[in-house]
């Protein structure tokens, strides 16, 4: 049975989140991401990574993680979207490690799970679960190949490669650091979310895969895809919740616009809306936990989420009116993440694709 | 689940097995069996010990449901007491007396009585506090004048639930109140309504000086609007609820039965739009699979108007595709005769009934602008609509042309 609700836990470990980000991570330091000169938030990351465990949410027990799951997971993806939080949470605490995780690997994932070690999966962060994986190449002298719009490349220690091999896909870890590496970061619609093209030239790596790649590399992408709808839920309340508030306090004509019903109706509708995104998150996230539908419930939530995060972000904008264009106020923080999520792991057009397929609605 | 939870979901069970038992669903008169199943409390388990519960949580009637449904026995109403199931049980509960609750559960529950409700008026649609209908005092009973509108199972109904005016000095909301009506008593005059689809699900009321006795007022004299609440917030769980409990259920269904079966039916942008609609459906589903989750206990609030909009939506948007999806069919209409039906069968129908009666979904049982203002001041807190009527005495109200 499928519960769309949040356990005692899941609200201790929010607020925990949601503390330190709101210490961490206020909206004027979250802007410094689009300064001239690269921001450092590496002190954020490493209190929710290592500080409050959150690094190893996924990852068992016995490997030295919380043994917690997607639930979880989506909880702090939630209060990462609520604070924009330029955070390698998702590239490094998801992808990275479920891809480890799920191919057998056991030593990087330790460290991972601890907070001590950073890493990144080296595949565009637009790639859908359903695309075919285009691993780099391997050969006598290491990984050759590039790859582009990689999340989280440039804060990782270590690089997780989807690698063609002779006998199909292999996964292979590399230091960022090594010879034969570059990163390059890359300017970006949302800088808090930092991307950077990966150019292998010659790099010496260690295969981990003890069980299939594609397979890993898959289920990454699909728990990736699940997870980033409690992102965009969290970025879907914040622009709701602020500009609630605002309409409240805004005064024009000698009334709260709150009070207008052109004004009041778009917020209703926008209530029905995030409410309704919390359903699909809440659904995609139980999903993966239970291992039980996950395919469709990953789908359903990025086809929904991602319009409904987008919307509110934009709706934040407009009901501000100029003060929601402006530089100064956070709300393009939001709309620049909001946009961006729209398109990693494929857009709600591929995602309504890919679910045609697994319920059997065939195009023609 | 708690060790609690635990041991209430066991004896519950036995008590479901043991009602199984002693009536076999399978060969007892359904209304037997309801009635036992009333008397075993396992009515509506969060009901009062007596009235049909046992003062459980309302997160185990589901569990009940279940079970009783897996060995075949009857739905609660017997099937066609929508309105007293939906909306007239909740409101008892929550407002009748313990002689009220006895006197009207049980019958309602077993079908012996099927509940109308008498609330909108030719006046009185998004404005229902404003009803005209007047009920006086005369001895122990109510004399009731007046003109209901859009009361659906009216012509079989042995009760109803009214609203009526027992005070025209006190500002509108003030001076309602809330009765359970017999519909077979004299003066009681019901007409059927036509509608676009063709058929008469509604009805016209007509009461002409009808007896209602003071012992069938639900809640104070003068308290009728807060009654009136309940109902309407349970009646729009009720609609919210018809989004369905399994995927594909409902309108969606139709369509995707269709895509499915018929391939000539399909092109490339339709299907993104089928898939659109899918999702939202989807979706909807589990918005209201999780507001049924976080709706454990007591009456429901406002929520149910962010359902009912969202159904009505999606209905209008499906039925309106389902059309378009079949180019040579869909020109055709399946029967334009005065029926009247007992429910509303959206589903056994043709696509060009499902479009026009879910028409029909924004504006009954509060209209999607109305529930907007709803959700926008009762839930986020955002100003009212200013109201010239609000202080004013409602005989001197400006009542302008019926409707």
């Amino acid at each position: 049975m499928t519960d769309l609700l949040y356990s005692d836990t899941e609200e201790a470990l929010r607020d925990s989140v949601r503390r330190l980000f709101a210490d961490k991570c206020p909206p004027e330091s979250v802007m410094r991401a689009y300064g001239p000169a690269p921001h450092d938030f590496s002190e954020v990351w490493h209190a929710l990574a290592a500080d409050l465990g959150m690094a190893g949410l996924l990852v068992p027990e016995q490997l030295g993680g919380a043994g917690a799951g997607a639930r979880e997971a989506a909880v702090v993806m939630e209060e990462i979207g609520r604070a924009v939080a330029p955070v390698p949470f998702l590239s490094s605490a998801v992808l990275a490690t479920v891809a480890l995780l799920e191919s057998g690997e056991t030593e990087t994932v330790k460290g991972l799970a601890a907070g001590s070690l950073t890493a990144a999966l080296a595949l565009p962060l637009s790639s859908a679960p359903d695309d075919a994986v285009a691993g780099v190449a391997v050969g006598a002298d290491g990984l050759t190949g590039r790859v582009t719009s990689v999340a989280g490349a440039s804060e990782a220690d270590v690089l997780v490669v989807p690698v063609t091999g002779r006998d199909g896909l292999e996964l292979h870890t590399v230091s960022r650091d090594a010879a034969g590496v570059d990163v390059s970061p890359v300017l970006t619609l949302d800088m808090t979310r930092p991307l950077g093209n990966v150019e292998f030239s010659g790099a010496a790596s260690s295969r981990v895969d003890a069980a299939p790649a594609e397979a890993a590399v898959r289920t990454a992408l699909e728990t990736g895809a699940a997870l980033l709808a409690s992102e965009q839920l969290g970025i879907a309340q914040w622009c709701f919740d602020t500009t609630l508030a605002y309409v409240k306090q805004r005064k024009q004509f000698g009334r709260a616009i709150g009070s207008y019903q052109a004004i009041k109706h778009r917020l209703a509708d926008l209530w029905i809306e995030v409410n309704s995104a919390a359903a699909a998150a809440r659904y995609a996230a139980d999903t993966a936990a239970r291992r039980d539908g996950a395919a469709i419930g990953a789908a359903v939530a990025q086809a929904y989420c991602s319009g409904a995060a987008v919307h509110a972000a934009e709706e934040c904008v407009q009901l501000h009116g100029g003060i929601g264009m402006t530089w100064e106020y956070p709300a393009h923080l939001y709309l620049k993440r909001a946009k961006s999520d729209q398109l990693a792991f494929g857009t709600a057009y591929r995602h309504r694709t890919r679910l045609a397929d697994l319920v059997g609605l065939p195009v023609s | 689940m708690g060790i609690d939870e635990q041991a209430i979901a066991e004896d519950l069970g036995a008590r479901v097995r043991a009602l199984l038992d002693e009536h076999d669903p399978t060969s007892s008169d359904p209304r037997d069996f309801l009635a036992a199943r009333f008397d075993a409390g396992l009515a509506w388990v969060h009901f009062p010990r007596g009235s049909g519960g046992l003062e459980l949580p309302r997160s185990f009637q589901s569990q009940v449901e279940a079970d009783l449904a897996a060995a075949g026995a009857p739905p609660g109403g017997g099937g066609r007491n929508g309105i007293g199931m939906g909306m007239a049980a909740p409101t008892i509960a929550a407002f009748g007396s313990a002689e009220q609750q006895r006197k009207f559960l049980r019958p309602l529950f077993t079908g012996e009585h099927i509940y109308c409700q008498l609330f909108s008026e030719p006046g009185a649609g998004s404005d229902l506090a404003g009803v005209a209908t007047r009920a006086v005092r005369d001895g122990d009973d109510w004399i009731v004048n007046g003109q209901k509108v859009w009361t659906s199972g009216a012509q079989n109904a042995q009760m109803a639930i009214l609203v009526a005016r027992t005070d025209p000095t006190v500002p509108k909301h003030q001076g309602l109140t809330y009765f359970v009506c017999d519909m077979t008593v004299g003066g009681v005059d019901v007409r059927p309504l036509r509608q676009i689809t063709g058929e008469a699900e509604f009805n016209e009321v007509f009461l002409t000086d009808v007896r209602v006795p003071d012992a069938n007022r639900l809640g104070a004299v003068g308290g009728g609007w807060k009654v009136a609440t309940t109902t309407l917030n349970n009646e729009r769980v009720a609609i919210g609820s018809m989004l369905g409990v399994t995927r594909e259920t409902g309108m969606i269904g139709k369509v995707t039965e269709a895509w499915r079966a018929e391939p000539q039916l399909r092109n490339p942008a339709m299907h993104d739009e089928l898939m659109r609609l899918w999702v939202e459906a989807e979706v909807a589903r589990l918005t209201g699979l999780r507001l049924r989750q976080r709706l454990t206990a007591g009456q429901p609030g406002p929520e149910g108007a962010g359902m009912k909009v969202t159904f009505a939506r999606l209905a209008q948007a499906i039925s309106g595709f389902e059309i378009e999806l079949h180019p040579e069919s869909g020109l055709r209409y399946d029967d334009w005769t005065m029926r009247q039906p007992e429910v509303v069968d959206f589903t056994g129908r043709e696509p060009g009934y499902r479009y026009l009666r879910a028409r029909g979904n924004s504006i009954e049982g509060g209209t999607s602008e109305i529930l907007r203002n709803t959700i926008a001041e009762r839930i986020l807190g955002l100003p009212p609509e200013h109201r010239v009527d609000k202080d004013i005495a409602y005989k001197d109200l400006d009542k302008g042309a019926a409707r």
